[in-house]
């Protein structure tokens, strides 16, 4: 089968991470983990061998919607929320585009979450990077959708009430056939997921733990420091027993009562270790792996590809269509349209 | 037994009856007919927003006027000649409009006790005397209807429901308009129900066959063809078709394929429904999740190098407003399509009203001048499209098409244009770089202006070389990179300015209709008032009386001639389905005291109240 990036023209020069980098000075605080994420787009782009002509990002409003002004390919920097609807549209109209919509925590979950509950659950062709660090940085910290409840802010002194959202739980309910998570400081691990994330057909959303040392800083540090790392996070890789800890002691395993728990394999056997499958058609233990994570201290987080699967993507559908009517009734006679059934002489 | 017949100039017949009766397809095929005869004509449906209203109810009432003319007429007309009343609610909310003398036809059978109670009526109308100034015609058009069908295999119910057609047949047969057509439409309409099929064409000859043979109706009336039209081919259009149309038509003539992102609601959905049908000329329809994803797409769209449209009402533009702002900062084309309607808030859905002109004109925070153009008649709506889009790619602009609810469902005759004489857009994409910089590098500009338009470069994504960032924070002049620069936001928000007054260069300058050339009071309007304020001027004038009339296709900008037109008249009146919104614009712009006439009912302008108004302004000079 033809993938959508058969469509995509190739470049005819060999590309480096310097041919990604627009001439704009990049103007995030100094140690943000936007820093990092750019600079690990930048260097796995070249990889795909795409023109750079026909790359465009499409951002909305906050810290990481700056992103596409320090890419040197096409880009669009629009308003708060609704890059996902844009992106749809271009996505639609251009088949021989890469379409990447760059958002945050409060652009794709406040304000624009209609329209990327809908982009998801109609599977256009958009890579969506959702940087989320669990805070407005550029409205000066106030706390988010994704923030843990009792987040004290300057809008919420004496703590936030709101129950989070988690966005891969929110994005395999709204059926998404492809949902990751990666974290701005493993460069390889999110190599990995952006491959993942362009190969596949359809929405791809890959959320981006991001660091946000102005306002929130080290909310992801259990997921990060050396001496907690190991323990908290789990990576998901197809195919493989889901394991993790310090010695890989622990274990993803099915509950008698059908739910899935973390045990220790010691105890339970290697056998009873649930394999993870990116490709499954049901998206049950996707979610359940999602909902396995203490939105507050971390443990259990699970990293890395939760689902994958094929399915024909929304701008497919809509050029098949097309192709499809124009097949059956022509390309159309605008003459005969406006002229309608019943005319008749004044002479 | 063959009757007398008359010829008269001009009918206007309303059909009215429950939301459930059919009196919106009664009116249309009776409309069809009548512009296959080559009569000239205007129809005004008027119909409740709820789908189906409680029955029997006054606010459930649906009707349809339809006036039609041996002579170029530009109005469904004030008052009905004839008005058929399917029932009592029918009959009390369309009575006060029936002038002395009219023909009404009542429907006997739905005047039942209960029935008039419902309405209010405490003693039946058709008995107590209260209809003397009328000429009525009762008659007992359900259970004729049933008595007809009586050999078709149907419940009594589903005979009941063709009375429409039975009307019709009647109607028809008193106006003598030809039943070929409605034959033909019931044939494709019922082609998988034979019996329905049947069952409809039955009653409407029986219609037919009860005018010849009853001796209710003692003459039969013919309305010759319409002569003093310009020659050429003609059809029948309403607005919403009309401007389907004239997108495709700007697609074409332009190259750029078409893309509609949209969202629901009355009364601009049949646009979208229009174009649904037409995805054979490469028309993508996308119905988004909400009117901001409607707009959005369409910014997507044509930032990918599409004609890209967005239809809505007043409510979905105040949702679009903060998209039009970020259309107008990247400056790319987009057609922002209002059929306004009864507001503010949800308003009066199903209702004609023009107060959306200055939330088109000052909908949204910054200076964000959008260019405004508005169709006169539904026709006129096909024009006014290819006219939209022209601004729009010439100047890479969100351009604004005020149509509204009348023009929107209302119909009349259209001379249909040769496809080859329509105007050519080209939207001459950039292609290589436009600057150079002082160290001599050849390097592309997006904010680069055309000299004579003050339009950017199209540069559409997949063009090498012309890779660029754009977006809603304000951009250095020229580079197109941000810049928070007081001297040059200040350019910017002037040279945006500029591009749009610039427009007006290529904007016919606007024409007076004035016979004698004497006329010191001038009536000017805007859309779909132009059919009322000519039909009023026209009346006007066979009095003696001088008036001058004249029509804005462009609210923004202004033809440039304008002003000088305005300062020419001792009294200029602009009448107005809003609290005077125009009138305001040209106050502030020409310091011209305006004279505003203004209305708000949900209803076009009834000449007549139109011609006292200008009869009165005329007399005080
Ligand atoms: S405020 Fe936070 S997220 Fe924004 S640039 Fe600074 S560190 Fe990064």
């Amino acid at each position: 089968m033809t993938t959508y990036l058969d469509l995509i023209p190739k470049t005819d020069v060999e590309q480096s991470a310097k041919d990604f980098k627009s001439d704009q000075e990049v103007r995030w605080c100094p140690g943000c983990g936007d820093y990092s994420i750019l600079s690990n787009v930048q260097g796995f782009l070249p990889e795909l061998g795409l023109a750079r002509e026909n790359i465009v990002f499409v951002s909305g409003i906050g810290c990481s919607s700056r992103f596409p002004y320090y890419m040197n390919t096409f880009g669009m920097h629009s308003i708060h929320g609704r890059a996902p609807a844009i992106a749809t549209g271009l996505a639609v109209s251009r088949p021989d585009l890469s379409i990447w919509v760059i958002t945050g925590d409060g652009d794709a979950l406040s304000i624009g979450g209609n329209h990327l509950i809908h982009a998801l659950r109609r599977n256009v062709n958009l890579k969506i990077l959702l940087f989320n660090n669990r805070i407005y940085g550029l409205t000066k910290g106030q706390y988010s959708p994704t923030s843990e409840q009792g987040k004290i802010t300057k809008s919420t002194p004496e703590g936030s009430l709101d129950y989070s959202f988690n966005p891969v739980s929110l994005a395999l309910g709204a059926e998404a056939t492809f949902v990751a998570r990666t974290i701005d400081s493993d460069r390889k691990h999110m190599t990995d997921v952006l491959r993942a994330a362009a190969n596949h057909e359809g929405t791809a959303l890959v959320e981006i733990y991001q660091n946000c040392n102005i306002f929130n800083d080290g909310a992801w540090e259990p997921l990060k420091d050396g001496d907690t790392r190991d323990d908290v996070m789990m990576r998901l890789v197809d195919g493989e027993p889901i394991r993790f800890g310090k010695d890989m002691e622990k274990g993803v395993i099915r509950t008698a009562d059908g739910h899935i728990a973390v045990a220790n394999v010691a105890e339970v056997g290697e056998d009873a270790v649930i394999r993870h499958d990116a490709h499954a058609k049901d998206p049950g233990l996707a979610f359940a792996l999602s909902r396995l994570s203490n939105p507050r201290t971390l443990e259990n987080t699970p990293i890395g590809v939760f689902r994958d699967i094929e399915r024909p993507s929304y701008d497919r559908l809509v050029r098949d269509q097309l192709a499809e009517v124009q097949a059956k009734q022509g390309t159309g006679d605008l003459q005969a349209l406006i002229d309608g059934g019943d005319t008749w002489i004044v002479s | 037994m063959s009757k007398q017949v008359v010829s008269v100039n001009r009918v206007v017949i309303r059909f009215a009856g429950d939301s459930g009766d059919g009196m919106q397809l009664t009116g249309d095929r009776f409309t069809s007919e009548t512009a296959g005869m080559g009569n000239d004509l205007s129809t005004l449906p008027d119909f409740p927003a709820e789908i189906r209203a409680p029955a029997g109810t006054v606010p459930g009432v649906s009707a349809f006027q339809l006036a039609f003319a041996d002579h170029d007429i530009t109005t469904p007309g004030d008052a009905p000649n004839v008005l058929v009343a399917m029932n009592p609610a029918a009959l009390k909310a369309n009575v006060k409009d029936l002038p002395r003398g009219a023909d009404l036809i009542v429907n006997t059978d739905e005047f039942t006790k209960r029935n008039l109670e419902k309405v209010g009526y405490a003693t039946n109308p058709l008995e107590d005397g209260s209809l003397e100034a009328f000429n009525v015609h009762a008659i007992a058009l359900t259970s004729q209807t049933v008595e007809a069908l009586k050999d078709f295999d149907l419940s009594k119910k589903e005979a009941e429901r063709s009375k429409n057609m039975y009307a019709l047949g009647l109607l028809c047969w008193l106006y003598s308009r030809p039943a070929e057509g409605t034959r033909a439409f019931l044939e494709k309409k019922f082609a998988k129900k034979p019996e329905i099929l049947a069952a409809n064409l039955a009653a409407f000859e029986a219609g037919w066959s009860f005018g010849e043979t009853t001796e209710i109706f003692s003459v039969q009336y013919e309305v010759a063809k319409a002569s003093d039209l310009p020659q050429g081919r003609y059809r029948n259009i309403s607005g919403n078709p009309a401007l389907a149309y004239g997108l495709i038509a700007a697609s074409k003539r332009s190259g750029l394929p078409l893309f509609l992102g949209s969202y629901p609601i009355t009364p601009a959905s049949d646009i979208l429904h229009e174009l649904a049908r037409n995805h054979r000329f490469g028309v993508t329809t996308f119905q988004a999740e909400d009117e901001i994803a409607g707009i959005g797409s369409a910014i997507g769209a044509a930032y990918g190098g599409a004609l890209a449209v967005t239809t809505t009402s007043g409510p979905g533009i105040a949702l679009k407003s903060e998209s039009i702002g970020l259309a107008v900062s990247l400056e790319l084309p987009l057609i922002i399509i209002d059929v306004q309607r009864g507001g503010p808030s949800t308003g009066l859905p199903t209702k004609t009203e023009q107060s959306d002109l200055l939330q088109a004109m000052f909908g949204r925070n910054g200076e964000s001048p959008v260019p405004i153009v508005a169709p006169q008649s539904p026709s006129d709506c096909f024009y006014a499209a290819l006219e939209a889009a022209r601004i729009a790619v010439e100047y890479r602009t969100p351009v604004f098409l005020l149509s509204d609810g009348y023009i929107a469902n209302g119909s009349e005759p259209w001379r249909v244009p040769e496809v080859d004489e329509l105007p050519v857009i080209d939207p001459a994409f950039a292609t290589g770089p436009n600057h150079v910089t002082d160290s001599g590098e050849a390097v592309f500009w997006p904010y680069k202006r055309d000299e004579d338009t003050l339009a950017r470069p199209w540069a559409i994504p997949g063009t090498k070389g012309l890779e660029h960032r754009i977006g809603g924070l304000e951009k250095a002049d020229g580079t197109g990179n941000i810049s928070y620069d007081p001297d040059n936001h200040d350019r910017m928000v002037r040279l945006r300015q500029a591009k749009v007054d610039a427009i007006a260069k290529t904007i016919p300058p606007l024409e007076v209709d004035d016979p004698d050339g004497d006329a010191r009071v001038l009536v000017l309007g805007w859309g779909s008032t132009y059919g009322p304020i000519g039909a009023a001027c026209e009346i006007t004038r066979r009095t003696g009386a001088k008036v001058a009339q004249a029509h804005l296709r462009h609210l923004n900008p202004f033809p440039s001639n304008l002003g000088e037109v305005l300062r020419s008249y001792d009294t200029v009146l602009v009448p107005e389905m809003n609290l005077g919104q125009l009138a305001m614009l040209l106050r502030a712009r020409y310091l011209v005291d305006i004279q505003s006439i203004t209305q708000v009912r949900g209803m076009p302008f009834k000449s007549t109240d139109l011609v006292s108004a200008i009869t009165a302004a005329v007399q005080s000079l």
